[in-house]
């Protein structure tokens, strides 16, 4: 960073802050996107396994270039705008459903001192954000001017008001447990190896976040806002070409947030499951010791396992019923999460701190 | 001008338009959508001011929950603009008197003659905001504080009361009972001996 601030010397200070920023952005934004398009290969690739078949595997090796021609087909696609539709809200409604899910990474600690923006509230930052993804869906819905978009907006407005109420429970335990809005500060809470990570003694919270996560992306078996038996394709029906891939995009970018939340809050983010279980000389063999020690290869260990989870759950659930999954969100995950905060408030009360 | 003056003067301009649209807009989903954005931009420059806890609470609650069910409803009326417009002139006086009043209050706590507003104080040490306000809240104000509670308490309790209506005639699931269900509930095997071959068939 020091050697590219030195060469735009010749730039007013604020302008290089400006520019040092901008390329920051790139560089976790990047990663992320081919991220985004290989879990899409990731996706078809497992499930055709799970489903004993191949998956794709014609566009260069092993099917490994298949998400680029995916993009390059979905951009020479025209863009139809239904007659009577709101245009603008239309063309801005996939961007409005990406933007948060791309925005959130700007607090997401990628090692310890790997991160964009080390903010207080950083908690509080992600959970205002991902509350936003849902105008998209909303927006998308009713500027389509069609039924069937606007029941899938309903739905998924619904669904997402209801989980997110959850999911902010699921936080305070963690909040509570680790003293600290701040993300850097929640992962080094859980140092000390895999026995001090929050997802032991707050397991109840764990499942109720990583369900509300599946939820608030709209995936199977949650996905009844695009369900395709009774609405056709949900809110993005009358979407075509580059806008429904933005869609796409930013359902996965959402999947690959939740994960890598998940992974942060529940399972001590980029620290080594060997950390202070295996003696310090471990850590100093040459090759194994950087494997071992904590670094963001661990990160992107757990966050794929998330992944794949996220994967696994839609090759082997069937699809819940609308009011089955009003129930589950309000009527078992939320008590869970209140009996758990309240029965760890007890414990913090009484001086009995396991995760410590 | 320094770069926050620019960002403060930028989301100022934002909020005052959106705002303006909010009451000028025809279509009630474009307000409501509007109203988001003056939201938003409310949030921005909290946050411009150090009340960062303030700021993502705004975006959290209001434009992440209550503003998603106000289009929700918006969006399922069926609303004739035209209806809409013809009181206007009979609700003009009203009005009137009302926007009028907001002007002068504002005018008072803008000019802080009469309130003595003092600005706002500058970030204390390095204890963050949002433990600034838990400290204040759960010691200071712990009583209007659990009143305010109480109230919302009562709040949820009478909203939910007032859809609690059973009509006998309404057919609807009941989970529990389905979940339950167990496969000797649905299935009875029967034994019975094979029927003998008719003629002709």
């Amino acid at each position: 960073m020091e050697t590219i601030a030195a060469l735009l010397d010749f730039l007013p200070q604020e302008l290089v802050t400006v520019v040092l920023i901008l390329i920051k952005i790139v560089a976790i934004l990047l990663p992320v996107m081919i991220a985004v398009a290989y879990l899409t290969l990731a996706e078809r690739k497992v499930i055709g396994y799970m489903q004993i078949r191949m998956g794709p595997n014609r566009v260069g090796p092993k099917g490994l270039l298949q998400p680029i021609a995916d993009a390059v087909k979905l951009m020479f696609k025209e863009i139809i705008i239904p007659a009577n539709a709101g245009k603008f809200l239309f063309i801005i409604a996939p961007m409005i459903s990406l933007a948060p899910a791309l925005a959130a990474w700007a607090v997401v600690p990628f090692s310890d001192t790997l991160v964009l923006s080390n903010i207080n509230a950083g908690l509080l930052y992600i959970l205002a954000l991902t509350s936003l993804g849902v105008y998209g869906v909303i927006i998308a819905g009713w500027a389509s001017n069609s039924k069937y978009a606007l029941l899938g907006a309903l739905r998924s407005a619904a669904q997402i008001v209801a989980y997110e109420i959850a999911m902010g429970f699921a936080l305070v335990g963690v909040l509570m447990a680790a003293g600290s809005l701040n993300l850097g500060e929640i992962i080094d809470a859980q140092r000390g190896g895999i026995h001090h990570w929050f997802f032991i003694p707050l397991i109840g919270l764990f499942l109720v976040y990583f369900i509300s996560g599946v939820a608030e992306t709209n995936r199977a078996p949650f996905d009844v806002a695009e369900g395709e038996s009774e609405i056709v394709a949900g809110f993005h029906v009358e979407y075509s070409g580059m806008a429904f891939a933005v869609f796409f995009l930013a359902e996965y970018a959402n999947m690959i947030l939740i994960g890598a939340l998940t992974t942060i809050l529940f399972l001590g983010g980029w620290l080594s499951p060997f950390d202070g279980i295996l003696p310090a000389s471990a850590f100093t063999i040459p090759v194994l010791g950087s494997f071992l020690d904590s670094g963001v290869h661990w990160f992107v260990f757990k966050t794929a396992f998330f992944l794949l989870l996220f994967l696994w759950f839609r090759a082997t659930f069937p699809r819940y019923r609308y009011d089955q999954i009003m129930r589950l969100g309000w009527k078992v995950l939320i008590p869970v999460t209140l009996v758990w905060i309240f029965g760890e408030g007890l414990a913090i009360a009484l001086g009995w701190k396991p995760w410590e | 001008m320094t770069f926050v003056q620019f960002l403060f003067y930028f989301f100022a301009a934002i909020q005052v338009l959106a705002a303006l649209r909010v009451v000028t807009v025809k279509n009630p989903v474009h307000a409501a959508l509007f109203l988001v954005l003056t939201f938003v931009s409310a949030a921005c420059m909290w946050i411009l001011l150090e009340a960062e806890f303030l700021g993502l609470l705004l975006v959290l609650v209001y434009v992440g929950a209550v503003m998603v069910l106000f289009l929700f409803v918006v969006m399922m009326l069926d609303v004739n603009i035209a209806e809409m417009r013809e009181g206007f002139a009979s609700y003009m006086p009203v009005a009137l008197v009302v926007a009028i009043i907001m002007v002068v209050e504002m005018g008072m706590v803008l000019t802080q003659r009469i309130f003595n507003v003092r600005p706002p104080v500058e970030k204390v040490a390095d204890v963050s905001n949002t433990e600034a306000i838990g400290a204040v809240m759960y010691t200071d104000y712990v009583y209007p504080f659990e009143i305010a509670a109480v109230i919302l308490l009562v709040a949820i309790i009478a909203a939910i009361s007032l859809t609690l209506r059973r009509r006998p005639a309404t057919k609807y699931q009941t989970p529990i009972e389905q979940i339950k269900v167990r496969r000797n509930d649905r299935v009875r095997l029967v034994s019975m001996k094979a029927e003998k071959k008719e003629n002709g068939s």
